[in-house]
């Protein structure tokens, strides 16, 4: 299983807890990954990518075994600890604004 | 006895604030989505329990929330914006040519007949229309089209359209306001519109005569004459008798005509509500005193209401969507500041009380008269 670590307003937001499990079939990728999160909290669609154009918002950050991963092209493989579930893939919220 | 429900959106959330006729005390629900920045919500007027808002944040975009409840419990719906056939360019504001982006939802319009349509009026600026409760958005893209869009600049705010006016008494006809391209009308229903301007004076543009580029902040109609509109532009408060086929200035003797909301009385057609702000690079109002201004002559002649309202050392703004009027008799007219507090007055201006005066910075305040 993936572990995924939401920021808190998406944890709000899905009422999932702090780290969401998922199964994801085929290669591990950030854009596998997202589709299994979106496909299993349908209101998360749009919050992390933009609905149209698929791109990551601006204002937050992929990371994983201590790697930022937010510039990788989205079907690059992510790393096998995250793969097996030994580490998880954090969404992180930007530290700005109020 | 009836009820009132205030919805206020703010820079961290919803509050809902309920009171009954008399509009004395009030209990307060929220913050709802807390942390979130609710730039509108709106009930249906066939079914008020059906609400939709308006949920945004720099970080995470864009949600629409629904509730079937008046606001105890909500669920998220549609929240895809896509902009039909390619979006094209308006103007940056130096000038230049950028595409359309959409950015936010800054008003929602629930459909007068169906509670299962609404509007939403985006920046950059479009109008998308749900028939389905706010599952999906399609836009309503012969406005963005007609013509002029490469014309339209942003204001201060950002490209925002921020008025949608439903005709009560002809399903075919709306009208919009965007900031900074003027006032538009369509006659069926959305599908093709027209500039409605024409008599507009804005300094900063050099044609007396231009058709768009006019930052119109509000515009507001009585339900009971829909061709007769009321207009606070972001200079100059103005009126139509044609269903905007031309204006006319009514500011008269406002000590300001810069302001930012404007409104009608519930039952009198022609009193209107306007809160003067000193000027476009101080928005407080001037003297540091907040007073709200009432015409019973559909302009011209205005008098200050400041009974109950701070009249020293008072800065804070009103936003354009930040003032509502209940129906019961005597109306209910309320304001939100930038400031956080919610103002209410039970005798339709006369005097003035706070609901709340610590919420966060007031975007948006809605009333619903329930039964």
């Amino acid at each position: 299983m993936i572990r995924v670590v939401l920021p808190v307003h998406l944890r709000t937001l899905a009422r999932a807890d702090r780290k969401v499990e998922l199964q994801v079939d085929g290669p591990v990728t950030q854009r596998s990954v997202l589709d299994a999160l979106e496909a299993r909290y349908p209101m998360l669609r749009g919050t992390i990518r933009d609905q149209v154009t698929q791109q990551r918002r601006p204002f937050l950050r992929f990371f994983a075994c201590e790697q930022d991963l937010s510039h990788e092209p989205p079907d690059a493989p992510l790393p096998d600890a995250v793969a097996s579930g030994a580490e998880p893939f954090f969404i992180i919220g930007a530290i700005a604004g109020g | 006895m009836s009820e009132v429900r205030v919805l206020a959106g703010t820079r961290k959330g919803a509050f809902v604030l309920t009171s009954d006729g008399k509009r004395e005390q009030w209990n307060v629900s929220g913050p709802h989505f807390g942390g979130w920045e609710i730039y509108h919500l709106k009930g249906s007027p066939v079914d008020p329990n059906r609400l939709y808002a308006s949920q945004s944040s720099g970080w995470f975009g864009q949600l629409i929330q629904r509730s079937n409840d008046g606001g105890k419990t909500w669920e998220p719906v549609g929240n895809k914006f896509e902009y039909d056939g390619v979006p094209g360019a308006h103007q940056w504001y130096d000038g230049t040519p950028h595409p359309w982006e959409f950015k936010r939802v800054w008003h929602l319009e629930p459909s007068p007949a169906d509670p299962d349509t609404v509007y939403a009026g985006v920046e950059d600026a479009a109008l998308f229309r749900s028939t389905d409760g706010g599952q999906t958005w399609q836009e309503l893209s012969g406005l963005r089209g007609h013509g002029s869009g490469p014309k339209w600049q942003p204001g201060a705010g950002g490209m925002c359209l921020h008025t949608i006016l439903l005709d009560p008494g002809d399903s075919g006809r709306i009208f919009i306001a965007i900031s900074a391209a003027g006032a538009f009308r369509t006659d069926d229903a959305g599908q093709t519109w027209r500039p409605i301007n024409r008599g507009l004076k804005s300094e900063y543009i050099p044609d007396p005569n231009a058709e768009v580029g006019h930052c119109v902040h509000r515009i507001a109609m009585h339900r009971s004459r829909p061709g007769v509109l009321f207009m606070q532009k972001h200079w100059d408060v103005m009126r139509s008798d044609d269903a905007g086929e031309s204006w006319r200035e009514v500011s008269g003797d406002l000590p300001t005509d810069f302001g930012f909301p404007i409104d009608v009385h519930a039952h009198e057609p022609d009193t209107i509500y306007v809160v003067p702000i000193k000027s476009d690079s101080e928005h407080y109002p001037p003297e540091g005193k907040l007073r709200v201004y009432r015409s019973r002559t559909g302009g011209h002649e205005w008098e200050a209401l400041t009974k109950g309202l701070p009249q020293r050392d008072c800065y804070v703004n009103v936003l354009r969507d930040a003032m509502a009027i209940d129906s019961l008799d005597p109306c209910g007219v309320y304001f939100g500041t930038t400031g956080g507090q919610v103002y209410v007055s039970a005798d339709a201006g006369d005097r003035w009380a706070p609901i709340v005066r610590d919420l966060p910075a007031v975007l948006s305040v809605e009333v619903q008269t329930l039964p």
